[in-house]
């Protein structure tokens, strides 16, 4: 792809996932088929040979992420992309990648569930299993799309946020972002950052791998590079070794925890739309996201005060930006295709400060515009 | 200095992770004996080998040597090594598992692994029962033994594990044990040598469980038994099925050459940089613009 001309091209979300990544430099892929996830590993299995890249269609999610994270280790970006049951198969396998600090992204395709649930019906049900979802304390990125732009930068954001900060990152996708056609026009390429994982500078004998020289990050070397060192899922010293000497652990622990929330303002992303003197505010992500914005614009023809904040991040969870919107409006308003994940989440961080009204819907439909804005109309009453 | 003291020094990480979890008389340090001799007679480099192993007793031998090492979660090392020769297939790629590991919870991935063909060398280090969690029955444990999860004796028929890679394409299988350790190096020399998938599965003995609980006696005596119930391959072939039972075969079962999935993907990568390039001058640009 040219990097230097801004391109307008047609494509559907998951197409846009699968040139994100691409752009970001992802060179490896193994996964295993799933609706409505399936055309990213389709395109990445035609795409990944002529790039010099790698293409495997694994046993299953659990073989696949197993095999993302060996090549990560080897030192190339890596990804797979699946729907809920086989996120929920993954889940030991990212937990592993969080302990052991490796870089790679995990695109989930929500569909209504639980369990095989409605495979070709939108739905927003696995909010709370990206973020708890894998066992033990440990924090996680979450991204959420809501357009196929956002899928294409979305998931370039991934991969630089995984790479930065030597984590998984998870993309949650859903059956309507994925599969919705449309026009859009790519940033140039010098528009667009790119981030590597940070390399050991000093000499191999020098190297201790998980020291992180106050950056709370530790520099990575690839397998084969002449760093030998021992990864491991098991809790860890700064050399690598399993460790259970509490002073060890807790540092250990500590340092996962606030690699991600000492940056959080870098990772927190969210898109305002008309909140400047907005008193209803919706928040809401994914396609909802897309309803919301189309209530919010038919609200104010209406003369109503409405306003959007569409999360981009779900976790850690954007709480600077809610508590703002949660300040300076009347109500919070939160559509979510679940029963609640993240108006769980609102009113936690709103603490009491302004009315959080839900709307949730799980019946496999979208949440259109029209019941966002009876929502609206209901709630100024 | 003795041969063995250099070998410690060179490929053990001596200053780093001793003692070891191993419990006196277990078959895991005889195995990673003969593993580092194989390694340095066929002069492999440190830097190009990585160690994957799985969790388990056996699966903590990566920590011991200085390699390229990765500890994965239990029953995933063929998937975590797959990813790894794939994204650098220069790396020489060796994966240890123990019974439980490799066919319990990790045996759809070995089938597969087998029949792929990847380039990898696996391991099985098979000590008939779950070691690390106490003496669970595997499913290596023969009908009819003792386990802590059998109310009386195992009432499951056993895999023959090698046999297993055989029928599912592995295109090296050899069998070893802990007893006949000048053999056993030199089966991990050539199943190390192979282009393809090899497996190499090695009786081995855990006196602490299995041998305990099943009367075997010391680990000597465990070993003695290993020395007379293996019967060479050759020897093998002529034994009626009687004169078989109770015992095993050792040596190479299987030696064949198959496409590799690595080479063929190499094909599959020039093939379409071909009509990458003939697209591109083509369409004077490519990918679905408008
Ligand atoms: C998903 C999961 N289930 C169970 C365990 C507990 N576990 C640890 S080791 C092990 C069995 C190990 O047996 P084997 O693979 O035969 O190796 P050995 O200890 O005998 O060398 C089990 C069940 C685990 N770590 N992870
Ligand atoms: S429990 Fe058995 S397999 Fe594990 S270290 Fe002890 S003897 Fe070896």
């Amino acid at each position: 792809m040219n990097r230097h001309k801004p391109q307008r091209v047609f494509w559907q979300g998951n197409e846009a996932i699968v040139e994100g990544a691409l752009a970001a430099g992802c060179r490896f892929y193994a996964g295993y088929p799933i609706t409505p996830a399936t055309e990213i590993m389709e395109m990445m299995a035609q795409k990944m040979p002529a790039l010099d890249g790698a293409f495997i269609q694994m046993e299953d999610e659990i073989a696949s992420l197993g095999a993302v994270i060996g090549a990560s280790l080897a030192g190339v970006k890596a990804m797979t992309a699946t729907s809920g049951p086989g996120f929920s198969l993954m889940q030991e396998n990212l937990g592993f990648a969080c302990v052991a600090e490796v870089p790679c992204v995990v695109v989930n395709v929500m569909r209504g569930g639980p369990s095989t649930g409605l495979p070709t019906s939108p739905a927003q049900g696995d909010v709370l299993q990206a973020r708890w979802g894998t066992h033990g304390d440990h924090p996680i990125i979450v991204l959420a799309p809501s357009t196929t732009l956002d899928c294409y930068l979305v998931t370039l954001q991934a991969f630089n946020f995984s790479e930065k900060y030597r984590t998984p990152v998870i993309i949650l996708s859903d059956e309507v972002v994925s599969h919705t056609r449309e026009v859009l026009t790519l940033p140039r390429g010098d528009e667009l950052p790119m981030i590597e994982r940070i390399r050991p500078t000093v000499p191999p004998e020098w190297f201790v791998p998980f020291e992180t020289q106050g950056r709370l990050v530790p520099a990575m070397s690839s397998f084969g590079d002449g760093y030998r060192y021992h990864v491991t899922g098991l809790i860890h010293d700064v050399r690598g070794f399993p460790t259970n000497r509490p002073d060890e652990v807790f540092a250990f622990q500590k340092r996962l925890q606030e690699k991600i929330s000492e940056h959080y303002t870098d990772i927190q992303w969210v898109e305002p739309f008309y909140l400047e003197d907005a008193e209803q505010v919706i928040i809401a992500y994914g396609s909802v996201a897309r309803s919301a914005l189309h209530a919010v614009r038919q609200a104010r023809e209406m003369g109503l005060k409405a306003g959007l904040l569409k999360l981009l991040t779900l976790f850690p969870f954007p709480r600077a930006a809610v508590e703002k919107a949660a300040i300076a409006c009347q109500s919070l308003l939160v559509p979510e295709m679940n029963w609640g994940q993240i108006s769980r989440e609102v009113k936690r961080v709103n603490r009491g400060r302004c009315r959080v009204v839900t709307l949730n819907k799980f019946d496999g439909t979208l949440i259109t515009p029209k019941e966002i804005l009876k929502k609206m109309m209901q709630d100024q009453n | 200095m003795k041969d063995i003291t250099k070998l410690i020094h060179q490929y053990l990480r001596h200053d780093k992770k001793f003692p070891h979890v191993w419990c006196p008389g277990c078959g895991n340090g005889i195995v990673l004996g003969a593993l580092i001799r194989a390694i340095d007679h066929l002069e492999y480099s440190k830097d190009e080998i990585v160690l994957v192993s799985g969790i388990g007793c056996s699966g903590r031998m990566s920590v011991y040597v200085d390699f390229n090492t990765l500890h994965t979660t239990h029953g995933r090392a063929l998937t975590f090594a797959t990813g790894i020769k794939m994204a650098k297939p220069d790396l020489k790629v060796i994966v240890i598992m123990g019974d439980g590991d490799a066919l319990a919870i990790g045996g759809n991935h070995f089938i597969h692994a087998a029949r792929r063909n990847i380039n990898l060398t696996a391991l099985i280090i098979n000590n008939s029962i779950f070691g690390m969690t106490g003496g669970q029955h595997s499913p290596a444990t023969p009908y009819g033994k003792m386990a802590t999860t059998t109310a009386l004796y195992n009432i499951e028929p056993a895999f023959n594990i090698a046999e297993l890679a055989v029928t599912a394409g592995a295109v090296f299988v050899a069998r070893g044990t802990a007893y006949h350790a000048d053999l056993l190096h030199k089966l991990i020399e050539k199943a190390l040598h192979k282009n393809g998938f090899s497996l190499l599965e090695i009786i081995t003995q855990c006196p602490t469980f299995y041998g305990r609980k099943n009367r075997m006696g010391t680990a000597v005596e465990m070993m003695e038994w290993q020395r007379d119930s293996a019967v060479p391959v050759e020897k093998w072939e002529g034994l009626s099925p009687e004169e078989r039972e109770g015992k095993f075969s050792i040596g190479v079962l299987m030696d064949k050459e198959a496409p590799g999935f690595l080479e063929e993907y190499e094909k599959v990568k020039a093939q379409a940089k071909r009509i990458a390039s003939l697209n591109a001058t083509e369409k004077g640009d490519h990918g679905s613009q408008i």
